[in-house]
């Protein structure tokens, strides 16, 4: 898919192991900064011939201001419209005739640029992206198409989607503040009238060597990358950022509800916490917790949530947890649930909550816990088996603010956390205050817009 | 890490050198039968602490009946949920208790279940003894299969209101008519509904057997561990009469274009034709050719003349999905409903264009390049490598096949790729389907 929209799929139905395995293997990772404050990270990976190139920048949605929402994502897009040495398509050809693939994506918290090719052709990847740093062109009928591909996008990814239509009204609503109540991909009105100078200005804000981090994974060696990037990206002047407002999100008080009513069969229930999430890798514990608290609710089939309420209960057709660890803004612990036909979103409600009440009352047993733990273990030795994953896991944590390197100790933390601690969080973060539930109201087709494919039906020659 | 052998970079003498070289690598992929007759692929690599292996049957949609259809996937679903000596939830804490994970695999032609799992041998022992229960002895509980068969019910209608969905299946029933490839994997609500127990089980005694099995394993074990491995997962598999080949899928007697209202904001539009199968002649000439069209990515002609001149869609791609027989050529984007007819004209005329006159000399070397120059890419992982393992040994395809790779790509001449698109690919003759169709073309 082209220029993919990292978007934190709120919706996560199962794997809070994805949330539990923090960076793939990032120990041994070397890093350096230029004179310019370009951050410049490297993995050596000698399994295979190949190298990933990362570039991220501290610029993502929660970076907006009112009324241009999406303009990051805007921006990821303008970047493959060209320079003056590069012209318009060119980037992706290049690469695409060194063998190589290249795209990029944008989330909440930043937006990157990669590209995965042979070893031999890392510095062709390294020349383009520190090119289009400062050489972005911009005209006004690319834009004019532009912002036509990603109105599309937003249809295809958003309105279209019952789900996502949900997620996205969620977030308006847990947050009154953050500006992580906005969607990346923004709001379809801001699209429409979203003009060229904003996302020029954009660029010139936040495409710096200052506000980026390089990331290498693969066969090379350190110090070859280190020179490399020295060469194209060094000449690059360091830009005054600007500085961030911290729009800390004020307490909530009191559980918040909306019903959402989109084209769907069957209902869908989402619920959302507001919860920490890791800032101190070696002093916080609650967010350990908290994973390990995913992991036990929705880290295997045999978890809590699908065994209780989707096999035991069958109040639901499925029911799950996802929980977050890294994000540069707060955190929300999810649980959500399809009910079963003849069941209603209020009865998965219940029993979802039920299923918090047990856990604050009797907590979890030492199997589980040390069920969990294996699970992290094992996932953090599979993470290392793609480059691209290794590389994404550095990048992520870096621009969240954690050391990129901190992967193993955090590791190490979950396995410290205690059935106590996992109680504890339990108690203390999955209350009503902090709490707000979304429900899909569905809005079912007429009969005769749903046709069977039978001869004869709906055709035109 | 680096002191060990390094299989992965081995795999890739040939491919890096790209162009220029002549094949001298030798691959590492090793192959035999276990004594049931399974074929086995394995290569060894103890770069990282860990193992996957795949087990796959044909027993993928092709292997349903129309009465029956859905009967392939319930089945492959069904195994894991109860096996002699344990039920759902001891088959998923005996595999969560070692990190263990396992996944169905399923598709047109296959389905299966992989493992990956640390390769010591506390975890390995357990995991692998979980995997071998699923394949030999699955139990179908009767309350169980009810229940999935419930979710699977409502999963299909919840499904099929949805615009992708509906577009599928049109495209599937115009493409193949009575082929089974025509059917999708998940079945249909009637049929679906229809399904008993014993359906299950006999699929699963018909299709599971240790003659059609084929086992892929990568990682870190040696061949006499592999060899056993292999030897457990397939020894205790019923024994079954050879399955019938696929019938050959018949041309498409005319032109056909289905639209199909929906309230969504996009129309979405499929164009296509039966394709190719695994084993064809024609694979690599139109593979290159490919490219050009829509498998390129950004530097495709769809992708430009949809998305880049006009705005029209976020994406617009084709493909060709090889199988046992001929699948689906498809081309596909998604529009606004208002500017979908002009959408479609763009997308008929780029493919039209492409057909007569082929690629130029300049995106026909482009092509190349990527293909070739990106060949590390494809097999940079176990899991990636394990993909080919269990291609190669179902489809049956030469054991060479990774290693000859570069050099079949290379040998493909322009000549080559106009000649097999104008034989294979006739623009006059595409199934067309547009669901959201605005109420008047």
């Amino acid at each position: 898919m082209l220029d993919k929209l990292a978007r934190a799929r709120w919706a996560v139905l199962a794997s809070a192991l994805v949330c539990m395995v923090p960076a793939g293997a990032a120990a041994g990772a070397a890093e350096r900064a230029l004179a310019n404050g370009l951050k410049i990270i490297v993995k050596e990976d000698h399994r295979s011939p190949v190298a990933v190139s990362m570039v991220w920048y501290r610029a993502g949605s929660m970076d907006e201001v009112s009324g241009t929402t999406g303009v990051a994502h805007v921006l990821e897009h303008m970047m493959f419209k060209g320079t003056q040495k590069v012209p318009r398509g060119e980037f992706s050809r290049i690469i695409a005739r060194a063998g190589g693939r290249d795209n990029a994506f944008t989330s909440r918290d930043h937006t990157a640029f990669h590209q995965q090719l042979h070893k031999s052709k890392l510095a062709l990847a390294l020349e383009l992206e520190a090119d289009r740093m400062v050489n972005l062109q911009f005209s006004e009928e690319e834009f004019a198409r532009e912002m036509k591909v990603i109105m599309e996008e937003r249809r295809m990814r958003t309105d279209d989607d019952p789900h996502a239509q949900l997620s996205e009204l969620m977030m308006a609503t847990v947050y009154a503040v953050h500006p992580y109540r906005t969607p990346v991909i923004g709001w379809m009105n801001d699209l429409e009238n979203m003009r060229l100078a904003e996302a020029r200005d954009w660029y010139k804000t936040w495409y710096a060597p200052n506000n980026a981090t390089l990331v290498v994974c693969g066969d090379v060696e350190a110090e070859d990358v280190f020179r490399l990037a020295e060469k194209f990206f060094g000449p690059i002047p360091a830009r005054t950022l600007p500085q961030r407002q911290p729009q800390v999100e004020p307490p909530q008080r009191g559980v918040k509800r909306i019903n959402v009513k989109a084209p769907a069969e069957q209902p869908y229930l989402l619920m959302a916490y507001q919860v920490p999430v890791l800032r101190d890798v070696d002093n916080d514990w609650e967010p350990y917790a908290l994973s390990v608290l995913g992991g036990v609710l929705d880290g295997s089939p045999a978890a809590r949530l699908p065994r209780e309420l989707v096999k035991n209960s069958r109040i639901a057709n499925s029911a799950g947890s996802s929980y977050d660890i890294t994000n540069r803004g707060p955190g929300l612990f999810f649980l959500d649930g399809v009910p079963a036909e003849g069941r209603s979103a209020a009865e998965v409600e219940t029993a979802l909550r039920d299923q918090i009440r047990r856990l604050v009352e009797e907590g979890i047993s030492e199997d589980e816990l040390r069920r969990v733990k294996a699970q992290v273990i094992a996932a953090q030795v599979f993470a290392q088996d793609s480059v691209f994953y290794q590389a994404i896991r550095i990048g992520a944590l870096d621009t969240v603010g954690l050391p990129h390197d901190s992967a193993d100790r955090q590791v190490k933390k979950l396995q410290e956390v205690s059935a106590a601690q996992v109680r504890e969080v339990a108690r203390k973060y999955l209350v009503d205050d902090n709490l707000t539930v979304a429900v899909l109201d569905p809005q079912r087709l007429a009969t005769g817009a749903r046709p069977r494919p039978k001869a004869g039906n709906g055709r035109d020659q | 890490m680096t002191n060990r052998p390094k299989v992965l970079a081995r795999l890739l003498v040939l491919a890096t050198l790209a162009y220029a070289v002549a094949a001298q690598a030798t691959l590492p992929v090793q192959q035999w039968q276990t004594a049931s007759g399974a074929r086995v692929l394995f290569v060894e690599t103890h770069d990282l602490p860990m193992l996957d292996v795949a087990v796959d049957f044909p027993a993928g949609t092709s292997r349903d009946t129309r009465e029956k259809s859905g009967l392939a996937a319930l089945t492959l679903r069904m195994l894991r949920l109860g096996v002699e000596g344990f039920d759902e939830d001891q088959i998923a804490e005996r595999l969560a208790d070692v990190g263990a994970e396992i996944g169905g695999r399923f598709d047109m032609d296959r389905a299966g279940y992989g493992l990956r799992t640390l390769s010591s041998a506390r975890e390995r022992d357990q995991a692998v003894a979980v995997l071998l229960r699923i394949l030999q002895r699955p139990t179908f509980p009767q309350p169980i299969f009810e229940r999935e068969k419930e979710r699977v019910l409502a999963a299909l209608k919840e499904s099929d209101a949805k615009p992708e969905t509906i577009a599928d299946r049109e495209f599937k029933r115009l493409l193949y008519a009575d082929h089974p490839y025509s059917m999708r994997g998940s079945g249909e609500i009637d049929t679906v509904a229809r399904l008993s127990g014993d359906d299950l089980v006999g699929f699963y005694r018909r299709h599971f057997s240790a003659r059609e099995a084929v086992v892929s394993i990568i990682g870190d074990l040696g061949r006499e561990q592999a060899r056993a491995i292999a030897e457990q997962l397939t020894s205790g598999l019923k024994a079954a009469a050879p399955l019938p080949a696929l019938p050959p899928v018949p041309r498409l007697a005319k032109e056909q274009t289905s639209r199909i209202a929906h309230p969504a904001t996009q129309a979405h539009i499929l164009i296509g034709q039966p394709g190719i199968k695994r084993l064809d002649p024609d694979y690599f000439p139109l593979w290159v050719g490919n490219y050009v069209l829509g498998g390129g990515g950004f530097s495709s002609r769809l992708n430009e003349e949809i998305r880049q001149k006009r705005g029209f869609a976020y994406s617009a791609y084709s493909y060709f999905n090889p199988l046992a027989q001929q699948g689906p050529f498809q081309i596909g984007l998604q529009t606004r409903k208002d500017q979908a007819e002009e959408a479609l004209k763009v997308a008929r005329d780029t493919l039209a264009k492409f057909v007569a006159d082929g690629p130029t000399q300049q995106e026909f070397e482009a092509a190349k390049q990527n293909i070739v120059g990106g060949f590390p890419l494809r097999i940079d992982s176990n899991r990636k490598i394990l993909e080919y393992l269990s291609l190669i040994g179902f489809y049956r395809l030469p054991l060479s096949y990774l290693e000859d790779f570069p050099a079949r790509i290379d040998a493909v001449t322009l000549a080559a790729v106009k000649d097999a698109w104008r034989r294979r690919i006739d623009p006059a003759r595409m199934v067309t389907v547009v669901v959201g169709a605005s109420a008047r073309p």
